[in-house]
Parts: structure tokens; C-alpha cells; sequence
């Protein structure tokens, strides 16, 4: 008879499902895992060392660098650790836009999620669907902060600056003509609240879309159900948060146990799975989309009743207006000494998390009372995530390793950091 | 959490493990507990499995190296490495610090893996960044930094720049390592401002 051994296979780093620069070393039997081992920080940037070399505002652009996907919710933790050290608040408008942009980072993130993962067990048309829908969301992220996706728009003590109240629009061109460009602009005449608010009345109908292509799909349930299953009790044990522990049947949620900004004044549920697999963590994030819909509805809703500033008054870490320094001495020290040496928060230590659409999102900063970090640490939701790749693929087929890394919903800027 | 939860669970702590804690403070409201490496695994299993505690999730492990914290007299006094948990109570929503010193010519601390098992990524990135072993680790081997690298560079004395850089070199087809070349460049230079606002008595700013 002949001789079977094991064999080791290469996934990865350049392959288009390991999302991107991941390589698993598989050693499988026939086509069933036995071993993975995933060889990581192949987008190793060292972030935490170069933060340690720039004064604190300096590193709030390499936090959107971190989770690409959902750049504004890393924006926060770190902006909320700073607040914490520095015992400022923001004003309560600030906090109302913060939570609006947590949210519609959750939707970019979990629609590019849906999307990414229907594409890697076999369903294409997803992907373009969700495509459509992110770009009205990152229209909104350009409009507030002139950047697609890197916005550094939160600060510490607020954020940059307002709504603003018209929308760019599209000009007419060879490839779109006069026609088209109306119906394209068609939500663009109002604010950018107006925009948001059109979209958030049509997103639940595209969402049922997705859910009709998905949810009753056969081959969809094949390739995920009893996929990937992670108990309670393993889920703690691993680390797991946001969708990943909610998905195993806990129901944790920081925006709930330990809210943040104005969190508690708003109104949603949090979804649970019940067998912890790749269909339940699906099931789960595609009803917080959905919840996410409803908290940018009471957000908006709250927005347009209310006015004020979105910017802390201390002008030791936040500064003053240009009209006010051109005019006035004092402010015109508080603008040289920011921008010349930021801001140095007192000697200490602090932790802060956001509940981030892939799980917590925390940020650990040591200050000895100098104007850059002397530690960060950044607590990414994907490493902890990634470390259980091993565990989630063993007795599988090497098809299934496909959707375990799908569900993690992994992406190497954290992970890597 | 509320600054009387916090004082309630500092007492637990302190009740719980006689003799064990060298210091527990409580600021921006977190309550750090320090205590040697060699109790670290057994206070780590009983705050696991201690109902009042009840810390089933390891949030976060890090390494910190304190070899140029402050300056001047207020320069650090102690030990060089660390090692930090963040731990997390899901059923008494509430979180802890724990922190342990550790010897700066052996950093070696007590491998947690057997309590979290999430633990063990987290391990190997203290191991890889800062070079801090961890006693009982089933697989220690680097895990961010390059197949081969040298050196430990979260390190306060390793340069920002590192110390080799890697280009493709055409005639021996093969990537090549050499000594970086650029110069190390500070934009804004660290300062240290003793601000009034945050001034406590003895005249030092303190956290």
C-alpha cells in the first residue's frame, strides 16, 4: 500500500480571498486542515513606535490607516483616550455627529464585508451591490472632511468641523448626459443630512436585496452553515468581540455595557446568534446594519433640531478660529504653540474602546507629561480574531478556510498594525 | 465605571490576594494592580475563575519598555520592562490593569495562555517587539516582524529607522539587506511642560 502523508500548502500571501497580505500555512490530509498557521505583519508599519515619535495629533491620520475599512471608528478610540487622559468632553452636537459617523463606518464596513465574503464562497453580484451603497456613504465622508477614507476628522475636544449644508454635485459629461446627471443629483440639493436621510430610507429595501440573494440561498447555507463554529465558553477564551462574540450567542456590546458618547440616549437592539457559526455571525451583521440604519435616523433627526458648537472652547488642544487669531494675541500664541508643539497631556495612563464594527477597538496610551506618546498600544478586534484562525479551520476543508477567514472579517492594517 | 465600583473591586482584590499587591491605583477612572511575575499566573486564574471577579476575557497583553520615561530628576526609577493586561469581565462588566515589572537583563514573565488562551498571539508580539519571554509559551517565535529579523524594535534603543534596509539587487537576483542610509530626522522635538492645570503638590504634573 502506498505511503500517505500529511502535506503543507502555501495560502496566501497574494491570494485574493486571504484579504489582503495574509499567508496561512496549511497542513492538511487529503483536503482536511490539520494544522494552520498563519504568518502575519507582512503590513507591519509600526505604527505604535512612529506615534511614539510625532506629537499626539500628529497620529490621528494613522489611525484611519489601521482598519481601512472603518476609519473613523479608529479616529474615535483614539481621540476618546486623549479626552479621557486630558478630562475634556466634547460638545454634545460633536458627540451626536461622532456616533452618526460610528455608524455609517459600521454600514461601509459590514457592506464591504457582505460583499467580500459572498465573492470568496461564490457569490459575485453581492459585491457590486454593496459597492453602490458605499458610495453614497463615502460621499458623505468626503463632504465632511474633503478625504474618501483617510479623513482625520475627529480631534480631540470634537471634531473638525461642521455638517456642511450644500452636497457637491455632478456635472454633466460625455459619458453622462443631462438626464442622468439630474437623477444622479437627485438627493444632492440639500444639506448633507438631507442626503443622509434619503439614503437611510433607502437603505433597508437594499438591504432585504441582499438578504433575498443570501439568506434563503442554498449554496449559501451550504458553504456556511456549521462552518467555523465557536462556542461561548472558546469565544471568551479566544478574546472575541463585537460580532464574533455576538455571533457565539453573548450578548456584548460596549455601545450598550459601557456606553460611550450619547449612546445610552439612543434607541437600538443588538443582535445574537444562537450556534455561533459563519450563517449566524452573517445573520448578526447584517441586522446590525440595519440597527445602524436607525441610530443614523435618530442621529440625523437629533442634528437637525438641534445647533452649536462642535469644537471644544480649550484652546490648549483644540484651535482657535483664524478669524480670532489674526485679531487677537492670546489666540494667536494658543494657534503658533499648537502647531509648533501640540498639546502635552499630563502624566498617566489610560485605556479607551469603541465598539468598532469588527469588535473592540481600544487604544492604551502611557503619557510622562511630553507632548508625544511615551506607549501606545493599539488593541485591534482582528488580531485577537486572527489568532483563532488555527482553532476555526482544524477538521475543515481547505474551501472552508476561505469562509472562516471571510467571517472573521479580517484586514491586515490592523492586524498588522 | 464609577469611582465607588472601582474602590469596591480594589478592596476585593487586595482582600483576595493578602500580601500580593505591591500597588493598586485608581486614575482616569481604570484601576491598575501591580504585582511581582511570580504570582502573576496564579492571581491571573483566580480572576478568572473567582466569581466576583470573574475577568473570562484577556483584552489586550502588552509589552512597555520605561527606559527613557521623563526626564532629568523625574526620570524612571524602576525596572525597565513591563508586561500590561487588560482584562474584561463580561458578567460584572468591569475592567482591570494588571501590571508586573520585570527583570530588565531576563524580562522573563509567566506564559497566561493556559488561563486565556487568546493570550498566545498577544505573547508572541511582547516576545517579537520587545524581546520578553514568557515561561511555559507552547510556540514563542516571532510573529510581526520579517522572517530572520534581528533586534527587538519596539525597544526604546532600537532607532525609528531600524538598522538595516532591503532592497531588490539585480546582478545577484535576490533581495539584499544593507545598512539604512537616510539620517534620522525630528520634525517637533519632545517636550516636557510641568502645565499649571494639572500641577499637584511637590510641584509635579501627575496623571
Amino acid at each position: 500500500m502506498a505511503e500517505i502523508r500529511n502535506y503543507t500548502m502555501n495560502f496566501g500571501p497574494q491570494h485574493p480571498s486571504a484579504h489582503g497580505v495574509l499567508r496561512l500555512v496549511l497542513e492538511m490530509d487529503g483536503e482536511v486542515i490539520e494544522r494552520a498557521d498563519p504568518h502575519i505583519g507582512l503590513l507591519h508599519r509600526a505604527t505604535e513606535k512612529l506615534a511614539e515619535s510625532k506629537p499626539y495629533n500628529h497620529s490621528i491620520g494613522y489611525m484611519d490607516r489601521l482598519d481601512y475599512v472603518s476609519m473613523m471608528c479608529n479616529e474615535h478610540a483614539y481621540v476618546l483616550t486623549m479626552e479621557k487622559m486630558l478630562g475634556i468632553e466634547p460638545p454634545l452636537r460633536a458627540q451626536y455627529i461622532r456616533v452618526m459617523f460610528d455608524e455609517i463606518t459600521r454600514i461601509l464596513n459590514h457592506l464591504l464585508w457582505v460583499g467580500a465574503h459572498a465573492l470568496d464562497i461564490g457569490a459575485m453580484t453581492v459585491f457590486l451591490y454593496a459597492f453602490r451603497e458605499r458610495e453614497d456613504l463615502l460621499d458623505a465622508y468626503e463632504a465632511v472632511s474633503g478625504a474618501r477614507m483617510h479623513a482625520t476628522y475627529y480631534r480631540p475636544g470634537g471634531v473638525y468641523r461642521d455638517l456642511p449644508d450644500v452636497m457637491p454635485q455632478y456635472c454633466a459629461s460625455k459619458w453622462h448626459n443631462e438626464k442622468e446627471t439630474a437623477a444622479r443629483n437627485k438627493d444632492r440639493h440639500g444639506s448633507l443630512l438631507d442626503f443622509l436621510e434619503a439614503f437611510t430610507e433607502r437603505f433597508p429595501g437594499y438591504l432585504d436585496e441582499y438578504e433575498t440573494l443570501l439568506t434563503d440561498n442554498r449554496i449559501w447555507k451550504q458553504r456556511t452553515v456549521g462552518i467555523g463554529v465557536v462556542t461561548p465558553e472558546r469565544a471568551m477564551q479566544l478574546g472575541f468581540t463585537g460580532p464574533m462574540i455576538r455571533g457565539s450567542g453573548i450578548a456584548w456590546d460596549l455601545r450598550k455595557k459601557q456606553p460611550y458618547e450619547v449612546y445610552d440616549r439612543l434607541d437600538f437592539d443588538i443582535p445574537v446568534g444562537v450556534q455561533g457559526d459563519c450563517y449566524d455571525r452573517y445573520l448578526v451583521r447584517m441586522e446590525e446594519m440595519r440597527q445602524s440604519n436607525r441610530i443614523v435616523r435618530q442621529c440625523i433627526d437629533w442634528l437637525r433640531r438641534n445647533s452649536g458648537p462642535v469644537m471644544t472652547d480649550n484652546h490648549k488642544v483644540a484651535p482657535p478660529r483664524r478669524e480670532t487669531m489674526k485679531g487677537d494675541m492670546e489666540a494667536l500664541i494658543h494657534h503658533f504653540k499648537l502647531f509648533t508643539e501640540g498639546f502635552c497631556i499630563p502624566a498617566g495612563e489610560a485605556y479607551a474602546a469603541v465598539e468598532a464594527p469588527k469588535g473592540e477597538f481600544g487604544i492604551y496610551l502611557i503619557s510622562d507629561g511630553a507632548n508625544k506618546p511615551y506607549r501606545m498600544k493599539i488593541r485591534a478586534p482582528g488580531f485577537a480574531h486572527m489568532g483563532a484562525v488555527d482553532e476555526m479551520c482544524r477538521g475543515h476543508m481547505l474551501a472552508d478556510v476561505v469562509a472562516v477567514i471571510g467571517t472573521l472579517d479580517i484586514v491586515f492594517g490592523e492586524v498588522d498594525r | 465605571m464609577s469611582e465607588s465600583t472601582l474602590t469596591t473591586l480594589a478592596q476585593n482584590i487586595q482582600e483576595h490576594f493578602p500580601g500580593l499587591i505591591d500597588r493598586s491605583t485608581i486614575a482616569n477612572a481604570e484601576l491598575t494592580v501591580e504585582l511581582r511575575p511570580e504570582h502573576l499566573h496564579d492571581v491571573c486564574l483566580t480572576l478568572r475563575d473567582e466569581p466576583r471577579f470573574g475577568f473570562e476575557l484577556l483584552i489586550d497583553l502588552c509589552g512597555v519598555d520605561y527606559l527613557s520615561y521623563g526626564e532629568g530628576d523625574d526620570g524612571w526609577q524602576g525596572p525597565r520592562f513591563a508586561v500590561v493586561y487588560h482584562l474584561l469581565s463580561i458578567a460584572n462588566n468591569q475592567r482591570l490593569r494588571v501590571r508586573s515589572f520585570l527583570d530588565e537583563n531576563a524580562p522573563l514573565a509567566p506564559s497566561v495562555v493556559d488561563v486565556w488562551e487568546g493570550a498566545n498571539w498577544f505573547e508572541r508580539e511582547a516576545f517579537d517587539l520587545f524581546g520578553i519571554l514568557f515561561d511555559g509559551h507552547p510556540d514563542l517565535r516571532r510573529l510581526l516582524t520579517d522572517y530572520g529579523f534581528i533586534g527587538h524594535p519596539f525597544r526604546k534603543d532600537f532607532p525609528l529607522w531600524g538598522n538595516v534596509e532591503m532592497r531588490y539587487d539585480p546582478e545577484k537576483q535576490r533581495v539584499v539587506y544593507e545598512p539604512v542610509v537616510i539620517a534620522p530626522r525630528v520634525t517637533v522635538p519632545r517636550v516636557i511642560r510641568h502645565d499649571h492645570r494639572y500641577l499637584v503638590e511637590g510641584g509635579k504634573t501627575n496623571g
